[in-house]
């Protein structure tokens, strides 16, 4: 009887609209991974690698280095958690936006902006650049619960005797816990595969398995070797995501939650202080940002007019200028297909989490569509370098690679930008349309799009500037004479010459202008309270 | 007209809906009364069609299993209103009109006539978010009579709102019925809503329909003893332990609401007072008493004893139902 199973009569139509979402995934994302497992383990890269002294000081300085940036950004990230979730002061959307632009800044950028402050790079120039970029993440995750907890439970503990301070740490924190920690997991998968800040920080003195398994690619060609590097990376951070996805699972539904106006309010006495933090912090972001500008200009504007040419001696096979075209259109091409993927998936696990599925397997799903987001976009790209031959018509030398890599890296945002809107949108506000005649596509049209719509264009600008930032699979992928703006910064600061390094800083301002301007358009267009960035 | 034979609705192995059959006549009003986690909004969702169920769902005798939701022609307001938060009053109500494929003049001209019927004239072009619980509620009703809708489904209209602007909200809203000849389904678990909006009443408990009638015939002689005590009778026992008030009209089994024993001075029952909560008009008491052990009472509120006093008490025949 078609009755008994109406779950899987109903998910038919939205397996289908995962299928395309998946598919890419399974070619351009698992079949390269797979590849990589292959070469490393067929070849006997794993254990040659594995038993190298060497590899496991690589692994102890990547998880330590993370580990301390995590820390950093964590404590960082609190006071301006505090003041975007419960302070009301002039210029609050201001400091959301300001607190965003790093985390959208292209990692070239804050590597050379952390290396014009301490020039001799070093640990603390790797530790500070990575926790400078994720600030946001913790002040963001964890500012949207803390906007929405009952302030109720802290005036009741107070009431009870506890000081403001005790209140903080016997309420609110472990009400806060959870946020913190899945903040902490996304901070640490993030610092532990950062590529760009690394390599212009640490060059081949300090070395993480991201950076190592780039330099055996490109330097050593010891494929097996970097294979197995990979591995043993994605097998962290397959690690890293279960616990993050168990903490998830943890928050949701956990907490009486209210509407954010009626928790924000004037500091009162002792919060000046966390304010005064926040602030602090603020200023400490700024810092870099500040130093790169005026580096750029520490040749008047050599650097600048450098940028129309292909610098010092010919270092480049492409001048200034034509990377950035060349940026501008891979990021337009990513950003397109990343959209229709990251749309599709959305419109699937919605329908599948609405079609009476088992919650696991819609879970499963979401979480398959998000592992590009933990996978480094070094192991992709050179997954891509040892699998898309197969293909027909070579895809290894063709330039539509680099936005199918930029478009895997930008989906999993498209999604978590999307995704949590749609699912915000009462279903009985679906049913109400459907009670005065409208069908299920006119449900879509009337209800669901006009109310994501907002998020749909902003999550189109975010992915936008990831995608122009892109530097990791980029850097892989991007033939020289076909190499974006990033690329060409890494390779100027690599080579010799005053003028490259002006050009560099110079074509660095330029990028940070057009993240910035993105990141206040994407911060202006969010829906209040909803989307995970 | 609506008619609902054998409809049941299990989520795994619990049964929301037990083989329920219930008729509504073209301009009657139907509420289906019950404490909450009767099953009762499970039904409207099925006669909605927002509910997978077994059993038979008919609109004149022809059934609607294949019919989905929007092909179905019938109205649906929710307990907090759902309004589109994207579209201004207007926009919400003229929804349905456009689904139907109504011209712009048409659907401008029938907008009017229903914030005219609903009372918010002059709201067209607010924004939803500026209303309040009872306008929102308002332009629900609205919304849902704009396309004409052959049934009208209602899931807790009022419950969303306080005390005051419900009960005035509940006239308006069974004028409003009266006036548009609308056939509805109302689901409350108030009693006042049902005895306000319905022609008849169901009661429904547990998954089941356990009586059906006219208000005064529901309220009047309630089924069993647990619909008794459903329908606001402290207390249900044998006619005969009342015959210590003299000589009683009933046999079998009979309610006492709460005004059915006062404070009289003649009264043929003493007893001392054990507690004591005034109301609007009257002082409740709670009275332990030699025969009938402890009962609820009223006083009026110039005479209201304190707790401790000794009282006699009389039995009020208005306030007594026989049931069964």
């Amino acid at each position: 009887m078609a009755l008994r199973r109406p779950g899987l009569r109903r998910a038919a139509g939205p397996l289908l609209f995962a299928a395309v979402p998946l598919g890419f995934l399974a070619v351009f994302f698992l079949w390269p991974v797979a590849a990589i497992v292959r070469l490393g383990v067929v070849e006997g890269g794993l254990a040659a690698v594995w038993s190298e002294a060497g590899t496991w000081g690589l692994v102890g300085f990547t998880l330590g280095q993370a580990a301390a940036a995590t820390v950093v950004a964590v404590l960082a990230g609190l006071p301006v958690a505090f003041l975007l979730a419960r302070v009301r002061l002039p210029g609050a959307a201001l400091v959301r936006a300001a607190v965003l632009v790093p985390f959208v800044l292209p990692t070239v950028v804050v590597g050379l902006a952390f290396r014009s402050l301490m020039p001799d790079g070093g640990v603390l120039a790797i530790v500070l650049a990575n926790a400078f970029f994720n600030v946001a993440v913790v002040a963001r995750t964890v500012g949207g619960l803390w906007a929405h907890l009952d302030r109720r439970a802290e005036d009741a503990a107070r009431a009870l005797g506890a000081t403001r301070l005790r209140a903080f740490t016997s309420v609110t924190l472990p009400a806060l816990t959870p946020a913190i920690g899945s903040a902490a997991a996304v901070v640490f998968l993030f610092c532990a595969t950062s590529f760009g800040v690394v390599l212009l920080l640490g060059g081949a003195r300090y070395r993480t398995l991201e950076t190592e398994i780039y330099l055996r690619t490109v330097e050593l060609l010891d494929l097996s070797g970097a294979a197995a590097l990979s591995l043993l990376q994605f097998l962290a951070v397959v690690a890293v995501l279960v616990a993050g996805a168990i903490a998830r699972r943890r928050r949701e539904g956990a907490q009486e939650l209210r509407g954010r106006a009626e928790v924000a309010r004037r500091p009162e006495r002792g919060e000046w202080v966390a304010v005064a933090l926040a602030y602090g912090v603020l200023a400490a972001l700024a810092v870099p940002v500040v130093a790169l500008v005026v580096r750029s200009f520490s040749g008047g504007f050599a650097g600048y007019a450098a940028l129309n040419t292909t610098g010092y001696r010919g270092s480049l096979q492409v001048t200034g200028v034509e990377a950035a075209v060349n940026s501008l259109r891979a990021a337009t091409d990513a950003t397109l297909l990343a959209m229709v993927l990251g749309v599709l998936a959305s419109v699937a696990l919605v329908l599948l989490g609405r079609s009476g599925l088992r919650p696991g397997f819609v879970e499963g799903v979401d979480t398959a569509l998000m592992l590009p987001l933990g996978v480094s976009a070094v192991t992709v790209g050179f997954g891509y370098l040892i699998t898309l031959d197969a293909l027909p018509g070579d895809l290894r030398t063709s330039p539509v690679l680099v936005p199918l890599a930029q478009a895997l890296v930008v989906t999993p945002l498209v999604v978590r930008t999307l995704l949590p809107v749609l699912r915000s949108v009462d279903d009985r506000l679906r049913q109400a349309a459907a009670a005065l005649g409208a069908g299920p596509w006119r449900v879509w049209r009337e209800v669901d799009i006009p109310l994501a719509g907002r998020s749909l264009v902003a999550s189109a600008a975010f992915g936008y500037v990831v995608a122009l930032g892109e530097f990791g699979a980029t850097s892989f992928l991007a033939r020289p004479d076909a190499a974006t703006l990033p690329v060409v910064i890494g390779r100027l600061v690599a080579r010799p010459g005053e003028l490259n390094n002006q050009m560099a800083y110079a074509a660095c301002t330029l990028l940070m202008l057009v993240t910035v301007v993105v990141a206040i358009a994407v911060e202006r267009l969010r829906v209040p309270g909803v989307g995970e960035f | 007209m609506l008619g609902v034979e054998g409809l049941s609705v299990h989520y795994g192995s619990v049964t929301a809906v037990s083989d329920v059959d219930l008729m509504v006549a073209d301009g009657e009003v139907l509420a289906l009364l019950g404490p909450s986690g009767c099953g009762k909004s499970t039904l409207l969702r099925a006669v909605a069609g927002l509910q997978e169920c077994s059993g038979a769902v008919r609109w004149d005798g022809a059934d609607l299993a294949k019919v989905p939701v929007h092909r179905r022609g019938f109205g649906l307001v929710f307990q907090d209103g759902q309004l589109f938060p994207h579209r201004d009053v207007a926009g919400n109500i003229a929804f349905g009109l456009r689904m139907a494929g109504v011209g712009k003049a048409a659907r401008v001209a029938r907008v009017a006539e229903l914030l005219e019927l609903v009372g918010l004239a002059g709201y067209a072009s607010r924004r939803v978010g500026e209303l309040s619980g009872g306008e929102r509620q308002r332009v629900a009703l609205a919304r849902a009579l704009a396309p004409r809708p052959r049934l009208l489904l209602l899931d807790e209209p009022l419950s969303a709102l306080d005390r005051a602007l419900r009960e005035h909200l509940a006239v308006d809203l069974a004028r409003v019925l009266r006036l548009s000849g609308t056939t509805a389904l109302v689901v409350t678990h108030d009693h006042d809503e049902a005895f306000t909006l319905a022609d008849r009443v169901a009661l429904m408990r547990g998954g089941v329909i356990r009586q059906v009638g006219a208000p005064g015939e529901v309220w009047g002689r309630p089924v069993d003893a647990e619909t008794a005590r459903f329908l606001g009778c402290g207390r249900v026992l044998d006619a005969g332990e009342l015959a210590a008030f003299g000589g009683v009209p009933w046999a079998g089994q009979v309610g006492l609401r709460e005004s059915a024993l006062r404070v009289a001075a003649d009264g043929p029952v003493a007893g001392e007072v054990t507690a004591a909560v005034h109301r609007r008009d009257h002082v409740r008491l709670v009275v332990a008493t030699v025969g009938l052990g402890q009962v609820d009472a009223v006083a009026g509120i110039a005479e209201a004893p304190r707790v401790g006093d000794s009282v006699s008490l009389r039995l009020d025949e208005s306030g007594v139902v026989p049931v069964g």
